[in-house]
Parts: C-alpha cells; structure tokens; sequence
C-alpha cells in the first residue's frame, strides 16, 4: 500500500499547492469576465499574504488577519479600478505599477517593523488557521479501503481559507451563469455599450467585479502567510499571480475549468517537489528546474493547438468610452 | 386629439468647438411613422442619443405624451416607453437571444424566472409581428437580418411605445428591408410611433407618414411626405440644387483586362468566402458587384488586389497569368492595377499621420518624393497639395491630420493618391461609405470620367442605388458566388434584390 500513500500525499500537496493559483484565477476571471485585465494578482496576493500575517501576529487571530488580507487586497483593487475605469487608464501599467508597489512596500514596512528582512515574526496557535477534520475522517480511513485513506489525506485536514476557495468555484459559476448579476457582468465584459444602452452603470458593474477580485486576491495571500507557511516572507507570492493568468486563458475564462487548470499547475508542483533529487530509471537526477517549468511548458503547448483557441471577453482590458 | 408622442423644443448639444444640435425643435404625433434625414454630420444622431439618454442636452425640453421630461441617461428613456434601435447593435454575442432580451429588465436577482417570461413574452410577439426566431440562438450566429430583428424585441419587451431606429436598413437585403417596413407598418397599426432615421430618400417616401430634415445640426424642413418628392428632400439636406441621377453617356468598351476564372478563397478558419467567381473587366467600362456586406464582396477586392492568395483560380492582366509571386499589392500597382480599399480607416489611411504622408502611402519608393532612402518634406507637401487642390479636399492643408477631415475628405485623399497613378484597372470599394452628398457627387463624376478615359473599374458597393446608377453591367454575389450578371439599363431592384439572396430565377 506505499504506492498508495505516496499517491496520497502528492495528491494532498496538489491541493495545498493549488489553493494561491486558484483563488488568483477566479479573482483574474473575475475581473476580466467585467472587461478590466489584472496582472496585479500578483501584488494583491503578496499586500494580503503582508497584512494578513502582521494583523495575525498583532491580534492572535488567523480570522483577523484573514480580514485585513482581504482589506488590503480590496483597496489596491480599488486603486486598480480608479485607475482603469474612472480615468480610462492603460490597465497593463497600473497593474505593473501595483506589483511593483507592493513588492517595495511589503519588504520596506516588514523590515522596519520588525527587523528580520522584511520577514514578521513566526506565527503559532490560533494566529494561525489550523488544519479542520472533516467528520467520519478517521472512521473512514479505518473501515473503507482506498477512499477512506484518500478522504482523510487528501480531501480532510485542510485550514479554513482551503475549503473557502474551493466552495468560490461553484459559487462564481452559480453568480455568472444564473443571476441578474451575472449575465450584466459577462455582457459588459463583451460589449459594454450593449450595458449602457440598457440603462446599466457599466462602471458600477466593473467596480463590482473589481472588488470581487480582491477579495479572492486577499484570500489567496492570506493562506499563503497564515496557513501555508507560518509568517511572511519577502516576495513569498513567487509568479503565483502571473501563473494563474495562464489558468485563466487555459481555463477560457471559465470556473470549472479554471479549478482543473490550477490543480492540473499544483499537481506539476507537487512532483517537482516530490521528484527533487529522486534518480529516475535511464534518466538520472532530473534537475529540478526542468520540472518547475513545466507548468509554463504546458500552457504554451495546449494554448497552441490542443484545448483549441482561448478566445478572452471581446472588451477585455479596454476602458469604456461613449461614442459620439 | 392626443399630445404628440414626442415633443423636442429647442435642443442644442455642443461637442467641445462643434454645435451639433442647434435650437432644435420637433414635434411627432402618436402612432405615426417619422423620418429624419440628413446628410452624415447633420445631428441627426446626437440628437436621437440626447432623446434616449445617451447625452443630456446643454438646453431645450423633451415632452413624451404631453409631459416635460429629463432623460439623463438611458434608464430614464425606457422608463417612458422609448426603445432604440441603434446602427451598431448593442447586442452581446457570446449570450442567447432570450439572455440579450432580458439584459437590464432581468426582474429579480435570479435569472430563472426572468427568463421564462421572456420566453413566453418572446412567443406572443413572435406571434403579433410575425418576428419568428429561436429564443436560445447566440445571438453572434445570427445574420444582421435576424440580429436587427433581435435589437427591436429587446426593445418591445422593454414596453418601448416610441421606437427609434437609426439606418436600419444600411444592412439588409431589398427584402429583408421590405419586411422590416412591412414590420413598422404593423407597429404603427399597434399605435406605437416610429421614428426612422435614415439617408436613403427611397426608404423615406416609402414608408413615413412625416418627415424632417437636418442640415448642419438644425432642422432646415418638416413636410408631410405624400407632399415632398426625393430632389426636393435632397435640395433641403444639401442646401443647394443635387443632381441624384448620375449622368452617364454610353460608352463603347474596350479589350479585357483584368481577368479571373474560377477563383475560390478559404479563410484561416476553413470557410470558403469565395467559390469558383469569374469575372472580366474590360476597359472603359463600370462592373458593379451588388451584395449584401459579408457575401464574399470583401474577399474578391482582396485577393484582386493581391492582398489575400486565392486557393484556386487564375488571375489574367492584359492577357498574362499572374503567378502568385506577381500578386503582391506593390507589383500589382506597377502594373497599373490600383486598389481603393473598403474601409478606408483600416486600410486606406493611417488616420493619426498628417494628409501628406497619407498621399505618398505605398509609393514611398519614388524617386520624386526624394532622394534615395530620404523622403523630402517639401516635396511631398506640395504634392499633396496638388492632389488636394485638383479633388476638392477641404481644407486644403497637407499638414492637418488624416483623422481631422470629414468621411467625403478623407475618401477624396484616398482617390486622388490611387488615380492620379494614371491606373488601367481601379478596384474601388465603399467609394461612398461614410460620405456625404455633395462628396458623393463628386467621387461618382469622377469614376465616370475615368471610365470615359478607358479605365476598367470594378465598383463594389452595398449601396445598391449607386451600383445601378455607375455600372455598365452588374454582377450579383450571394454566399461567395456570383449568382447572376445583368445589364445596367435591363434590371431593377427587385430582380438585383433576388439575385443578392440567391433565388435562381431561371428555376423559379
């Protein structure tokens, strides 16, 4: 049963790894769904991971840090939207200008607050988000062969900000297929003066959706620094945001598919992981950057021919100006 | 007797330095149709958006029904009953006819119920109007027929009592323009009011009970149409006395020129646009191509003009084949075959560069224009304004920007840099797409002369008027297929118009 566990745990660490990708890219189609492109994930993940461990460590609680990631996240987006909608600005500048900010500033406020190179100190108990037991997890490990193991490694013993991103899948599906909110967000994403012309703010719609973008963009970080690792770490985001924008597009700007894209880019980190230093058959010591780049590798190919065209929502990253 | 539907009392918009409503009032009683024609530039539009909210007036009162009104932005116009019909939908493609209906009018935050009652809602009109079509269809695999058909039920499920529709017809066959008025007629039987905003003189004395006429953002004329003719509309919107026929003496042809056989082009995507086109031009003659846009009319200028690669077909000029080497633009206009594009934005002028860049653009390698690689300012200015000065481009200065010109100038800068090239065949496209009537005038005398001078012409056009008026003969295409030839003087609209939707007459 070892191939199984090992099974287990890569799949286990699919999930752990995947959670960052997945909140950035429902966050990214969010906002590109409402016509407003975002490469800021990054930095929104990396003000959040930033707040979310500083107000966990001040207060001792990982749900207070989880509410000022989300409100840091949501004001750089609200900058990103000022920006972008109100004054009609480039948004591929704004959004390099607010993962260049919040690199800066997260490292310059961390060292001069507490003076270990822009770390914060090491959370512990309930400053950080403990890992849940889902119900009957032990009994199923016990009295059901394979999925009760699988249940309880993989699926159970997760922190809360796990399951949340998870639940948004369904969630994002649900609001964009089937409410009012929805068919107006992916209209203005498509042709926003359809919107106007039915006496809808097109700006209001898109702020909606701007903010939804940070509010995932300020879950993501926040599991990064308080319940992945256990404190932050200067530039601790590592492309996640930008990797999850390859998830978008892969996922053709839908949510189902976006899930799969980005448990299809952790499982890939899961094994570069697992594979460091392992001898493989004929092959050697696979150098583990090759493997890190896999999932770039496979976006590029599938994007070229595979999953056929990813076409983006026609009015994506164009601000709206009423004609004459 | 009832307050008119719609009242406008002293509109005036102003557009940074452009006045484009002046003190603009009109009245239009309920349950009639209403024309407003104007040459393009005259406020027509703006003053349709100010009407449905898109802008608010800088001063002057809206009465709907009798009551004063501020419409400030769209909501408030379908509040009170106005529905719009804009030339550019505003459809969404990706979404559903029923989910491109209930946008904005969606009752209650889940869709499911909505939906349904457009649904049933969507049926009963279908019923009452005869406007059949499939609730669950994207809305982007739709012809503009059916999309046009798509804008004016969101508007009536919206309650609309005052439709407004701006150029409806610039996209439809003959036939499917004689059922959208045959649509409007019903409506009008309805009690609704129809207002219908157009530029083609026919489509007024046809089918409105009153017109108006703008000219330079006021309103110059309102007469009642059984008591108006087309010259004395047209006089009104020009300002001046206009010739509408063009005058054209017969003229003999001369040898082939410029021949194709069985052309056929595929897209990127596999579709074929063309299939198995001949055609030969001859010099001194006007072949006209009528269609409805999209038919393949696009396709056939560009691979003529060398910028798409036919997937089949042989190409003769003066007798030669071409070889797929030869058909590049640059050779081709060596060889005297000059090319006026469609889409004079996208293809003929680079909008942000001064007029007299413009007029050098695909010739920068004559010597004239300087020496070696240089190009000379000077040189290139003096002969812009030669070109501008012999068409009648206003203003007459090469260092305004492209942009800045008028759709008539623009297209005249586009003319004079392709015919003055002395060409021996011109493939011109849209010649008068976005131009007004006195420009128009002019373009069509000057595709005549060059005519008379022995220049094949190849006139593609959905301005089926025009192409009548300048061919020699006429070609017809439907769905990439040339689907019948007539002589000018031996055919009408009804026969073009059946030819343009593919009804073989001969099997008929």
């Amino acid at each position: 049963m070892d191939w199984l566990t090992t099974i287990a745990v890569i799949l286990d660490s699919t999930i752990r790894l995947s959670i960052p990708l997945l909140c950035a890219a429902l966050a990214g189609l969010w906002s590109e769904r409402s016509g407003v492109v975002d490469i800021g994930l990054e930095g929104k993940m990396l003000v959040a991971a930033f707040a979310s461990a500083v107000a966990a460590f001040v207060t001792g609680s990982a749900w207070a840090g989880l509410g000022a990631g989300i409100l840091a996240s949501v004001l750089l987006s609200l900058v990103h939207g000022f920006a972008a909608i109100t004054w009609r600005g480039n948004q591929i500048v704004s959004g390099v200008a607010i993962n260049m900010l919040a690199a800066g500033v997260t490292v310059v406020l961390g060292n001069a607050w507490y003076g270990q190179g822009g770390r914060t100190p090491p959370l512990e108990g309930a400053a950080r988000f403990g890992d849940l037991t889902l119900p009957f997890a032990r009994a199923m490990r016990e009295h059901v062969p394979v999925l009760g193991l699988l249940y309880d490694e993989v699926i159970s013993g997760h922190g809360a900000p796990v399951y949340l991103a998870i639940l948004a899948v369904p969630i994002t599906a649900f609001v964009l297929k089937r409410t009012r909110f929805g068919l107006r967000l992916r209209a203005v994403g498509e042709n926003p003066a359809a919107v106007d012309t039915a006496g809808i703010s097109v700006a209001g719609l898109r702020y909606g959706a701007v903010v939804i973008c940070g509010v995932l963009c300020g879950l993501g970080g926040t599991y990064l620094a308080v319940s992945q690792s256990a404190g932050f770490l200067p530039q601790m985001t590592a492309g996640k945001g930008f990797i999850a924008l390859a998830a978008v597009i892969f996922a053709n700007w839908r949510p189902w598919p976006a899930l799969g894209a980005c448990q299809l880019f952790g499982l890939l980190d899961a094994i570069a992981i697992r594979l460091q230093g392992v001898l493989l058959p004929g092959i050697g010591q696979v150098p583990v950057q090759a493997i890190q780049a896999l999932p770039y590798l496979l976006t590029v190919i599938l994007l070229a021919g595979f999953i056929g065209k990813a076409v983006p929502p026609k009015a994506s990253g164009l601000p709206y100006v009423k004609e004459r | 007797m009832s307050p008119p539907a719609i009242e406008l009392i002293a509109i005036s918009k102003r557009f940074g330095p452009v006045q484009a409503n002046k003190d603009v009032s009109l009245s239009i009683a309920a349950g009639s149709i209403h024309g407003i024609v104007g040459e393009n530039g005259a406020g027509k539009s703006t003053l349709m958006s100010i009407l449905y909210g898109f802008y608010e007036a800088d001063s002057g009162e809206i009465r709907v029904a009798g009551r004063p009104l501020r419409i400030r932005r769209p909501a408030d116009a379908i509040t009170a009953g106005i529905g719009m019909v804009h030339q550019h939908f505003m459809l969404v493609e990706p979404l559903s006819v029923v989910e491109n209906v209930v946008l904005g009018a969606e009752g209650g935050k889940l869709l499911k119920g909505g939906i349904a009652r457009a649904r049933a809602e969507l049926a009963r009109l279908s019923r009452d109007y005869g406007l059949a079509i499939d609730p669950d269809a994207i809305v982007g695999d739709l012809s503009v027929g059916f999309q046009q058909r798509v804008e004016i039920l969101k508007a009536l499920y919206r309650g609309a009592e005052i439709l407004i529709l701006d150029e409806p017809t610039a996209v439809l066959t003959p036939s499917e323009a004689d059922q959208l008025f045959a649509l409007l007629r019903s409506l009008k039987a309805q009690g609704k009011t129809v207002i219908l905003i157009t530029h083609k003189l026919r489509e007024i004395m046809d089918v409105t009970d009153t017109v108006s006429v703008m000219r330079r953002g006021a309103m110059v004329a309102h007469v009642e149409t059984a008591r108006t003719s087309p010259p004395e509309l047209a006089e009104a919107m020009v300002g001046r006395r206009v010739l509408l026929r063009v005058e054209k003496t017969p003229h003999p042809r001369g040898a082939p020129v410029l021949e194709a056989a069985g052309l056929s082009f595929r897209d990127e995507r596999g579709c074929e646009k063309l299939s198995d086109v001949s055609l030969t031009l001859h010099a001194g003659e006007i072949v006209g191509i009528a269609g409805v846009a999209g038919n393949g009319q696009s396709e056939l200028l560009e691979v003529l003009a060398g910028l798409l690669q036919p997937s089949r077909g042989l190409i003769r000029l003066d007798g030669e084949i071409l070889d797929a080497g030869d058909r590049t633009p640059a050779n081709l206009r060596e060889l005297g075959l000059m090319h006026i594009p469609e889409d004079r934005h996208r293809m003929g002028l680079v909008t942000a560069f001064p007029a007299a860049e413009n007029s050098i653009l695909g010739y920068h390698d004559d010597p004239t224009f300087g020496p070696g690689p240089f190009l000379s300012p000077a040189r290139i200015a003096a002969h812009a304004l030669a070109g501008m000065t012999a068409y009648d481009v206003r203003p007459a200065d090469p260092s305004l920007k492209a942009a800045k010109f008028s759709g008539g100038n623009q297209q005249k800068i586009v003319l004079a840099r392709e015919i003055e090239r002395a060409p021996k065949v011109l493939l011109v496209g849209q010649p008068t797409r976005g131009v007004d009537i006195g420009a128009i005038e002019f373009i069509h005398r000057r595709l005549i002369a060059l005519r008379d001078a022995g220049v094949a012409i190849l006139l593609v056009s959905v301005e089926l008027e025009e192409v009548m008026a300048l061919s020699d003969r006429i070609l017809a295409m439907c769905g990439g297929r040339i689907t019948g030839e007539r002589a000018a003087e031996a055919t009408d609209e009804r026969d073009l118009g059946l030819l343009m939707a593919g009804v073989n007459q001969e099997a008929a």
